[in-house]
């Protein structure tokens, strides 16, 4: 198929950007989006043009590198779906896909379609961890049986991938989803427990001092994540902050 | 030639590691402040060893080219993690891992770090429990345990479809633990670009800081590479698309031997090529051969039909149906170990079974297991006289807890509902046992340099069995290289602060220079991926899943003459001094280039076959692999000299003691 591409260009983290047009032909729908990309950028390297720059590593939905605003919708549009994971074949011939950075204050472009999420890493390192050493002379692992419907939901809460697709899709650019899915793993394992105040609260803080808009409840980040983490984790979240403070 | 020391500690087996800890060198704790550690990498070797030795008292620095730890390869790991809890009651102790671990590797790996890795593997499932790693549970709130090929108990651990990610993310969260108290400083994309020496003892390392383009010089006390595996070099594989053998080969060049390059992992169960676009292959778990059944036609004509699209898998009738590793391998079947499933499915697509388009594809049906859960289920459930249609539906269910993301991952890159007609895989590059080779205490031949996780080759041997890489990268980092790095540390604590305004460092500088200023101003012929795919055709052609002599050397030659076109003509657009994609690449393929040539040598060299390394001449009449214990019974440790083919071999004779060398029999 034939596709009309128009991709967001920024020389830097300085530099002005502006949308840029690409015919692109020869598109399979068997290709996965960036599979895509890489025809494009395998045709201006050729040309001598630099090519578009853009986060991914894995390429199975499960890094959290890949970053694509397609479409107005992050990710793109199909449901519960990295860009890395969405195929071509959701697209027809002759269409025009504009793809687009990240945007959000937190979110600093560093070039093209890179963005700079360090600012989840430092929510995480605020509290996201259970203070037990390493050295290996812990309990034996079967010594606290969880409940099995607990444990599968911590897991589920666990199975943020940290793309920012929620922070992407928010009005207020808001990074409660993302936050909210660790505190909630925590809140639902017993050894999450004897840290849970100063975890909840630490890792709020760091959520506003990095620039994150507050939550108004619209929805929208549950939609566009990728792994389906639910609101859920976000009232849990409220609660355990609740919790906290009292 | 030398024969190389593994410095293993003397003592019964069983009883090495704890002797060996016990008289181990300790640094106190006020020394430990004094001491700076380079960590590169930060999958679950690098992350786990970071903030253990943090965790200790040192001062660590972490690197990795991803914008954040939490991203590392290690991430997208699928089906399990192996430990000899024993919690199944089925006979398994640390006795049964080491031995199935050796024989799997087709006895090329140390006895001793076998059976030490058995030895930590259940404390590794304490320790990730601890942390708050959701491991999968059974009912009654115990931890649930898969199998895995080539063992016949249940020992793997695992998180649904994405354990490597829930592993990873609790090393990530122990790393940030210690972010947070600053005790590790996190260098996120940056790449290592060499290593430093001072006096022969390594000091430092050479980075980029790939948003800025700076050259940047880090020193240390000692270096640790946990820069993961080198599948890449073939172009296609399972792994990341930044996975890459720099780090290591950088280390190699400067005097660290590289042990075993051709053994590599061909991963049986991996979604088929499906056309020129294709830039990397998607795994589907070993933990699938659990509940899946994998079959061919039994009739070339039947065969026919289906890649011609006349006839469909589904509607073959069973006594059509060749269940081939069932049938060559009863006592195992479908859970026969890599090396040998991946030929098998080679063996008929080569006589012409193969089920797509390209012939290069055999099923993985699950219609069975369907049948057989849905009808416990429909049992339990207290739905005693359930249809059979409502049984499979019950059994899909089960099927989408076990393996939902798998499922899911394999619909959206295949456009095939494998609820409704079998899967259909081929083998696939997904792993390297070959690394830096590394002594007892997991130190490369160049003294304060280290390596752990899959860059180094300790564990594995030949081939290595499903579950044990995350194993394996995590008893490195948490519980062995924290302690083995203090014996050499130990005679550290008066080295003081590592200076990095020295001539070596300025050297070493200079070279990383020139070498980023000669691949910026090639003469612009071709892409980097041009060259890549063009090394990783030859590799999966000569250097793949079956070898011989005429085709190793002609694959040596092509190489080494790719390598002299890449250096004249590659294209790298834009600039070195801002972040710069094609330039990453560039440089990763251009030591890819390097270690391509090697591979081919050590696999000619090897003149047996053993585990993943399968050569034609060397096979019993039945096409398995034809070991040669008494001539090749060593680890290849090649030492860097200029020319990859000039390369000296070093031999690591491996000891058996406890074990008997047989051949491996899966029948
Ligand atoms: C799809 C897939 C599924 C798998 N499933 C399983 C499984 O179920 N069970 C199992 O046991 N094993 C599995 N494996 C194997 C296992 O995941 C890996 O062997 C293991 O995770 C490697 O961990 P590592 O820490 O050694 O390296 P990696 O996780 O690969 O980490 C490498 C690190 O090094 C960094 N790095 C690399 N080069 C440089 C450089 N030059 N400079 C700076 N940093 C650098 C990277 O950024 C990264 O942080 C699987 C592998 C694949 C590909
Ligand atoms: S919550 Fe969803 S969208 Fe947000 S970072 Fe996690 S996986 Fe991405
Ligand atoms: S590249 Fe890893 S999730 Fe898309």
């Amino acid at each position: 198929m034939k596709l009309t591409l128009k991709i967001w260009r920024q020389a830097g983290p300085e530099a002005k950007g502006k949308m840029v047009t690409y015919p692109l032909d020869g598109v399979d729908g068997d290709m996965s989006f960036l599979e895509m990309m890489d025809i494009l950028n395998e045709e201006l390297v050729n040309k001598g043009e630099e090519p578009v720059e853009f986060d991914h590593d894995c390429r199975e939905g499960i890094c959290g590198s890949c970053n694509m605003m397609i479409n107005g919708q992050p990710h793109g549009p199909q449901k519960l779906t990295t860009t890395c994971q969405l195929h071509m074949r959701k697209f027809n011939d002759g269409d025009t896909i504009t793809i687009e950075p990240w945007r959000a204050a937190a979110f600093p472009v560093i070039k093209d379609l890179i963005v700079d999420r360090s600012s989840f890493d430092r929510i995480q390192q605020a509290g996201a961890y259970v203070s037990v050493n390493t050295s290996g002379n812990t309990q034996d692992a079967n010594s606290i049986p969880i409940e099995k419907a607990k444990a599968d939901e911590a897991f589920h809460s666990a199975t943020c991938i940290g793309c920012g697709a929620c922070v992407a899709a928010c009005k207020n650019a808001s990074a409660m989803l993302f936050t909210s899915a660790k505190v909630s793993q925590y809140a639902l394992l017993p050894q999450g427990e004897i840290e849970a105040t100063d975890r909840v609260q630490n890792m709020v803080r760091q959520m506003d001092i990095e620039g994150f808009g507050n939550c108004t409840n619209t929805g929208a980040c549950m939609i566009e994540c990728p792994k389906g983490i639910k609101l859920e984790n976000i009232a849990r979240m409220n609660s355990e902050y609740l919790k906290a403070n009292i | 030639m030398s024969v190389l020391d593994s410095k293993v500690p003397k003592g019964p087996l069983a009883e090495k590691w704890v002797n060996h800890k016990n008289h181990i060198n300790l640094v106190n704790p006020a020394n430990k402040r004094n001491i700076d550690v380079i960590v590169v990498g930060t999958g679950l070797a690098g992350g786990s060893a970071a903030a253990t030795l943090a965790e200790l008292g040192y001062n660590v620095k972490t690197f990795c080219y991803n914008d954040s730890p939490r991203r590392a390869h290690s991430i997208a790991a699928q089906g399990g993690i192996n430990a000899a809890k024993n919690y199944q009651g089925d006979g398994d102790s640390n006795f049964r891992l080491f031995y199935d671990t050796i024989k799997g590797g087709d006895y090329r790996s140390r006895e001793a770090n076998v059976h030490r890795l058995a030895e930590v593997s259940s404390n590794i499932i304490d320790q990730c429990v601890a942390q708050g790693v959701p491991f999968a549970r059974e009912y009654g709130g115990l931890l649930d345990n898969r199998s895995f090929g080539g063992v016949l108990v249940s020992r793997t651990f695992y998180a649904a479809g994405q354990t490597g990610q829930q592993l990873l993310l609790g090393a990530y969260s122990a790393l940030n633990r210690q972010i947070n108290r600053g005790k590790v400083t996190p260098f996120n994309r940056h790449e290592m670009l060499d290593l430093v020496k001072v006096d022969g003892k390594a000091r430092g390392i050479i980075a980029r800081n790939l948003v800025t383009g700076e050259i940047e010089r880090h020193g240390a006390h000692a270096v640790v590479i946990a820069s993961g595996g080198y599948g890449n070099v073939f172009f296609l594989s399972t792994n990341a698309m930044g996975s890459n053998v720099m780090a290591a080969w950088r280390t190699h060049r400067r005097g660290a031997h590289f042990a075993n390059p051709c053994y590599t992992q061909i991963h049986p169960t991996c979604i088929p090529v499906s056309g020129e676009h294709q830039s990397k292959l998607t795994l589907m778990s070993e933990s699938l051969r659990n509940d899946g059944r994998i079959w061919v036609p039994k009739n070339l004509e039947d065969a026919k039909a289906i890649r011609e699209g006349k006839l469909r898998g589904v509607d073959l009738k069973e006594e059509d149906r060749d269940y081939y590793l069932e049938r060559r391998y009863p006592a195992f079947g479908n859970l026969v170990p890599r090396d040998v499933a991946s030929r098998a499915a080679k063996e008929r697509c080569d006589a012409g079974y193969g089920v797509n388009k390209t012939g290069n594809a055999v099923y993985l049906d699950f219609a069975a297991s369907f049948l057989r859960y849905g009808k416990i289920e429909a049992l339990t459930s207290g739905h005693k006289d359930a249809s059979e249609a409502e049984m499979i539906a019950l059994g899909k269910k089960v099927i989408e807890k076990k393996y939902g993301n798998l499922f899911d991952m394999y619909m959206n890159i295949t456009d095939e509902n494998p609820y409704e007609v079998p899967m259909k895989i081929f083998p696939a590059v997904h792993y390297t046992m070959g690394g830096l080779w590394v002594d007892y205490n997991l130190q490369t031949t160049v003294p304060g340099c280290f390596a752990a996780g899959e860059a180094n080759f300790s564990d594995h041997g030949a081939n290595r069995l499903g579950a044990s890489a995350l194993m394996q990268g995590l008893a490195d980092g948490y519980f062995v290289l924290p302690y083995t790095i203090g014996d050499y540390l130990a005679d550290e604590i008066r080295t003081g602060p590592i200076s990095t305004e020295t001539a070596e460092f300025d050297q070493a500088e200079k070279d990383t220079r020139a070498r980023i200023e000669k691949l910026m101003n090639g003469a612009g012929v071709h892409s980097v991926d041009y060259y890549h795919k063009k090394l990783g055709l030859i590799m999966w052609n000569k250097c793949g899943m079956s070898r011989n002599e005429t085709d190793l050397k002609s694959a040596m030659d092509e190489i080494a003459e790719l390598r002299a076109d890449f250096w004249k003509n590659v294209k790298v657009p834009g600039s070195a001094d801002t972040k710069n994609q094609e330039l990453e690449k560039a440089g990763r393929v251009a030591d890819f280039l390097e270690l391509g040539e090697l591979f081919a040598k050590d696999a000619l060299d090897r003149n047996e076959s053993c585990g993943g390394h399968f050569r034609e001449e060397y096979q019993t009449e039945e096409g398995e692999a034809l070991r040669d214990d008494v001539n090749y019974a060593y680890v290849s440790a090649w030492e860097y000299n200029e020319n990859p083919r000039d390369a000296k071999l070093h031999k690591e004779n491996l000891v058996f003691e406890n074990v008997e060398l047989k051949t491996r029999s899966y029948k």
